[in-house]
Order: C-alpha cells, then structure tokens, then sequence
C-alpha cells in the first residue's frame, strides 16, 4: 500500500498537518502538569496548579455550566416550537424568518454584545445579573437549535403524521407531544449538544457583557492568561479542555445519528 | 352510521373549484367508492367528510343524521387511511394501533385487550412489537387499516388505499382489503382512481368527474348502463366508435352496424371485449398489431372506425398482422349516449 511514492507523500503531509495541530495543543496540558514549566518536564509532574485552578476559578465553571443549562432550557422552549412553525408553514416568509433569526450568527459577538450594553447597559439590576450574558448566549446559539430541529422536521411528512394522529383523535398539543417532539428528538438532540458546547465556549459576546463578578469559563481562561503564571494558565486550559471535548464528541455523535435518521 | 353530503363545495384560496355542490346518501354498512382520475375531487371529497379541509358555507355533512359540518377532525370520529399510511415511525405497530384508543382515555387493559382483538383481525399478531420501519409495503397497509379501524370509528375513509404498493401485490391486497372491510360491517368512502379496485371492493361506485359526481351506482350499473361518455370511457375503457347513427342503424367506416334502439343524434360506444371477430361480420378493418395477453389476444384495428378499435380475441390463434377481418357487434353491447356537452 505504502510502495508508491505518492502514497508515501499523503501520508507525511498528514502526519506533518497532524503534528502542526497536536503539538501545541500537547505542549500546552503538559505545561499544565509541569511543576516549573522553564525547567521543562524533569521538574516533575504535578496536580497542584490544576487544584489552584478550581480553588481560583471555580466560580466560573459553575457559572458557565449553569449559563449553558439555562441557555439550554430557553433555546429549547423557544426553538423547538419556533422550529415547527417554520417545518409546518414552509414559504417565503418563513425562510425569511430563518433568516433573521439567523442574523445573529453573522453579526460579529462584540457588536451584539455593544447592541445588548446601549440598550439595557442603564438596567442595574439586570446589567449586573447573571440573566444579562444568558440573552447573549441565547441570542448566538437559537440559530444552531432552530436550524437543528428544522432539518430533521422538513426530512419528514409532518402534515400527513399529524393529520393521521388528529383522525385518531389527538388534540394540536397531543400532536406536538406525541408525534412531533419524538420525532425531532434526533435534531433536538443534536442542537441541544450544540447550544451548551457552543455557550460554554463563548468568549467574543461573553466578554463585553461579563462584570467582574461574573466570569464565565472563557473569560475567566483570558483572565488567568493576562494575569497568572503560564503553568496554572496551561492548567485551565487543561480543565477546559476537559469539559468541552467530552461536549464537542457527543455533538458529533448526535448530528451523525440525526443526519441518519434524515435519510 | 348513515352519511349524508349535501350542497359540499370546495373552492381553493387561489379560486380552483375543486369540487362543485355534490349530494350524497350513503347508507349504513354501505363500501362506497370515489373514483376519478387525478383532480377530479374525489380526495378533496373525502378530506371534507374527515374534517381535513373545510367545505365552502351552505354545507351540511351528516353522521346518522348529527350535524357534524363545524365539527374539527378529531371530534368526528371517524379512521381513516392515507395513501401514505402516516404510521407514526416512533411508535411500535401496537402504539400505533393503540393510540387512537389512548386517545378516548380508554384503561390500559380495554386497550390491550381491542388492539390484541384488531391485531388478530388484521393478521399482524406477529409484528405487534416490531418498528414501523421493519415492515414491509402491505404490512405496513393493514398496520394503517388497523389503527383506522380499533377506536370503533363511525366511518372508515381510505385514501388510495393500494396505490403506494407494486402492481404485483396490488391484486393480491385488493381482495385480502375487500375481504376485511366485509368482516369490519362498517360503513367504508374509499378513493381510487383505479377502477379495477373499486369495482372489486365497493357495494357502489361514484364516478367523479371534474368536481362532480358524474354517475353513482353498483359496479355492474355502471359498467352496463354508463350515463355519460365519460363514464363509458372510465369505467371498462369504451371506445368510441364515430360514424353517425340514422334511426336504429349506426354507419361507421368499416361498414355499418345494427343498434337496440332509436338513437338519432346520439354518439355509440363499445368495449373491446364486444368486438367480436367473426368472418359473417358486417365490419372490416385491417390488423394492425397483435398483443399477447395470456388469457387472450389484445388486437388493434384500424379501418372500421377514425380511430384504432381494439378487439379482445380469446381464440386460440390470432389474425396475421396486415389481414383484413371481420368484426360484428352485437346490438345490446353498443352503448348509445346522448354527446357530451363538455366537447
């Protein structure tokens, strides 16, 4: 397999392209568990700038895990139905409706983040809450459940299964309940996987609405870059590292199965 | 149940008038089909009587003689059947049949026990606990007649019933179908645009024709008593055969013809299997292509009438191709029917 050149310059420019992505990212943990990263690794491996990590940031984990969950329930209760509207009324207008809700993702994080401040920037109480950066997040990622839910919902005969359930009997709520959630499950799967990966990784937005008592995951990695030493910098991003592959693993699993099912 | 249309129209937002003021009784236990060609309003019908599409104002629709007209789909009770069958693919074949059931709030054990009941009917005891999806095309039929059929509709609608299945199985399930909606007693509006299939299926047939019920009858009326050309030439396929009718004398190219009746200005029609080729015949026509059929010969004529006649031959040889025959029609088996106005 190996004999042709060809084959064997395929494989060194893979390899090559490999190591161009995974060195840094390896260099970066390994400074995480090294005990003086200037001494290199024969200063020894340890844990304890990962344990100074949680004792400093924490607060910042929870809070994202918190943002992305709540970010999670609103994208839900406003996406899924607002997915169906469009799968059962498809036209012009729906499509633009798609998007504009869309438009969100065009617009670049600082200048949605700039829209949020001149608007409600003289709310205090709201400003100052942790709600602020949840509208951010739920305004970035909407698209991502919408356009989710949408794919799975127009792959499939939603009129003819909703009329065939309402002969039986079924009300519109039991409709959506029995036939139409069930059926998304695939692209609410899929979107939902999206939206906590993509709110927790958000930094652009994030960091333009945050205080300085609200530090989500990102920014709290680009304040312990600007302000620690490079190993308890390498330990968070080690700890990030951690909690979003884990995400970003399963949402590949759940868009192949979705895509799946669509065919 | 009883079903009774009257004045049921159907115009379209764009201004189509699907379907034109339509009466129709039907009575109870009655196997009544709708058949037409495509955009005749024969589904359009059928979605009204569902609750699926609204009829124009000035309708009535009737159930045993309740006004059911303003009354949404899921309030009718009525099964129906969709040409795609509609199974809901997140259940297994039980929850599908079940759930109109679960829909009357029925207790878990009256369900149990009607599903096992229709399942047995239906022969799908054995798929009960498979997926949607593993079932095949006339499985998943009987899954969809089944779950029209357990919450004990008023009146069961099938919509193209066969037409998603290969010809092969098509005969095969028509008469396994019509064998069912005998055992079901229940008042059955199926659509076809297959005539073949109503004919085996139904107690009655309306022919449908450009939003109107253009004929309504027994199969045999029908075929042997068509009232318009249309319905001549949809039902058994009749050929016009041109010419012009003098008194009881119907002169056409290949020669001339002896009719039942008086029918003076009217238009004769002929089925292929009443060209009869027969060497004393007052008809000749040429041979054009000869067809075997397996039961019989299917031959094209040309030379007796404008346009190609068609003979069904059951002889054990056929006529050569480029001969010329003879045909004869007995009088009875000419169709005469006053023009259509439509032409």
């Amino acid at each position: 397999m190996l004999n042709s050149p060809g084959k064997l310059i395929q494989l060194g420019v893979t390899l090559l392209a490999c190591a161009f992505l995974l060195v840094p990212t390896l260099q970066s943990v390994l400074a995480g568990v090294t005990a003086n990263y200037f001494r290199g690794v024969t200063s020894g491996l340890t844990l304890k700038w990962v344990v100074q990590v949680w004792e400093l940031y924490a607060g910042s984990i929870f809070l994202s895990i918190w943002l992305a969950l709540a970010c999670l329930a609103c994208t839900l209760v406003i996406g899924v139905p607002a997915a169906y509207a469009l799968a059962r009324n498809p036209g012009r207008a729906s499509r633009m409706l798609e998007e504009f809700i869309s438009l969100p993702l065009a617009v670049p994080g600082l200048a949605l983040a700039l829209a949020l401040l001149q608007l409600y920037g003289t709310m205090h109480g709201f400003r100052t809450h942790w709600s602020f950066i949840l509208v951010g997040h739920v305004l970035y990622t909407l698209p991502f459940m919408v356009r989710s839910v949408l794919s799975v919902l127009s792959s499939i005969d939603l009129k003819t299964l909703e009329e065939g359930a309402a002969t039986l009997g079924a009300s519109p709520a039991r409709r959506f309940i029995d036939i139409v959630v069930p059926n998304a499950l695939p692209g609410i799967l899929a979107g939902a996987l999206t939206v906590v990966t993509l709110s927790i990784g958000e930094f652009n937005l994030t960091w333009m609405l945050h205080t300085p008592y609200l530090k989500t995951l990102p920014v709290g990695l680009a304040d312990s870059y600007a302000s620690m030493r490079l190993e308890v910098a390498s330990a968070y991003t080690l700890v990030f590292f951690v909690m979003i592959v884990p995400l970003l693993m399963a949402m590949q699993w759940a868009s192949a199965r979705a895509s799946r099912i669509m065919q | 149940m009883t079903l009774s249309l009257t004045k049921v129209a159907k115009t379209f937002p764009c201004g189509t008038r699907a379907l034109l003021p339509t009466d129709l009784e039907i009575e109870s236990g009655e196997i009544v089909s709708l058949l037409g060609p495509s955009g005749c309003g024969k589904t359009t019908l059928l979605r009204i009587i569902a609750g699926l599409e609204t009829a124009d104002p000035g309708a009535t629709i009737k159930f045993d003689g309740e006004d059911v007209t303003s009354l949404s789909v899921e309030k009718r009770k009525i099964g129906m059947v969709f040409q795609s069958y509609a199974l809901f693919p997140n259940m297994l074949v039980r929850g599908n049949v079940g759930y109109g059931l679960k829909m009357q709030k029925l207790s878990k054990p009256e369900i149990d026990t009607r599903v096992e009941e229709v399942l047995q009917l239906c022969q799908l005891e054995r798929f009960a606990g498979r997926p949607i999806t593993t079932l095949s095309g006339g499985q998943r039929q009987r899954v969809a007649l089944a779950r029209a059929f357990a919450p004990r509709p008023r009146v069961l609608l099938l919509d193209e019933p066969l037409s998603a299945l290969d010809t092969s199985l098509r005969n095969h399930l028509r008469d396994e179908l019509a064998t069912l909606l005998r055992q079901f007693d229940i008042t059955v509006i199926f659509v076809t645009h297959d005539q073949d299939e109503a004919m085996a299926i139904a107690d009655r047939v309306a022919v449908m024709s450009e939003g109107q019920v253009a004929q309504i009858g027994t199969p045999e009326v029908l075929y042997r008593n068509p009232k318009t050309p249309f319905v001549a030439r949809f039902v058994g396929d009749a050929m016009p055969l041109g010419g012009h009718i003098a008194a009881d004398q119907l002169h056409i190219d290949g020669g001339t013809l002896a009719l039942a009746r008086h029918a003076d200005g009217e238009e004769a029609y002929v089925r292929a299997e009443d060209v009869l080729i027969d060497p004393n015949g007052p008809l000749s026509a040429k041979v054009e292509t000869v067809t075997f059929l397996g039961t019989h010969y299917r031959i094209a004529l040309s030379g007796a009438t404008d346009t190609t006649l068609f003979s069904l031959h059951s002889g054990l040889s056929a006529p050569g191709i480029g001969e010329t025959v003879h045909l004869s029609v007995e009088p009875d088996a000419i169709i005469t029917l006053p023009q259509d106005k439509a032409t």
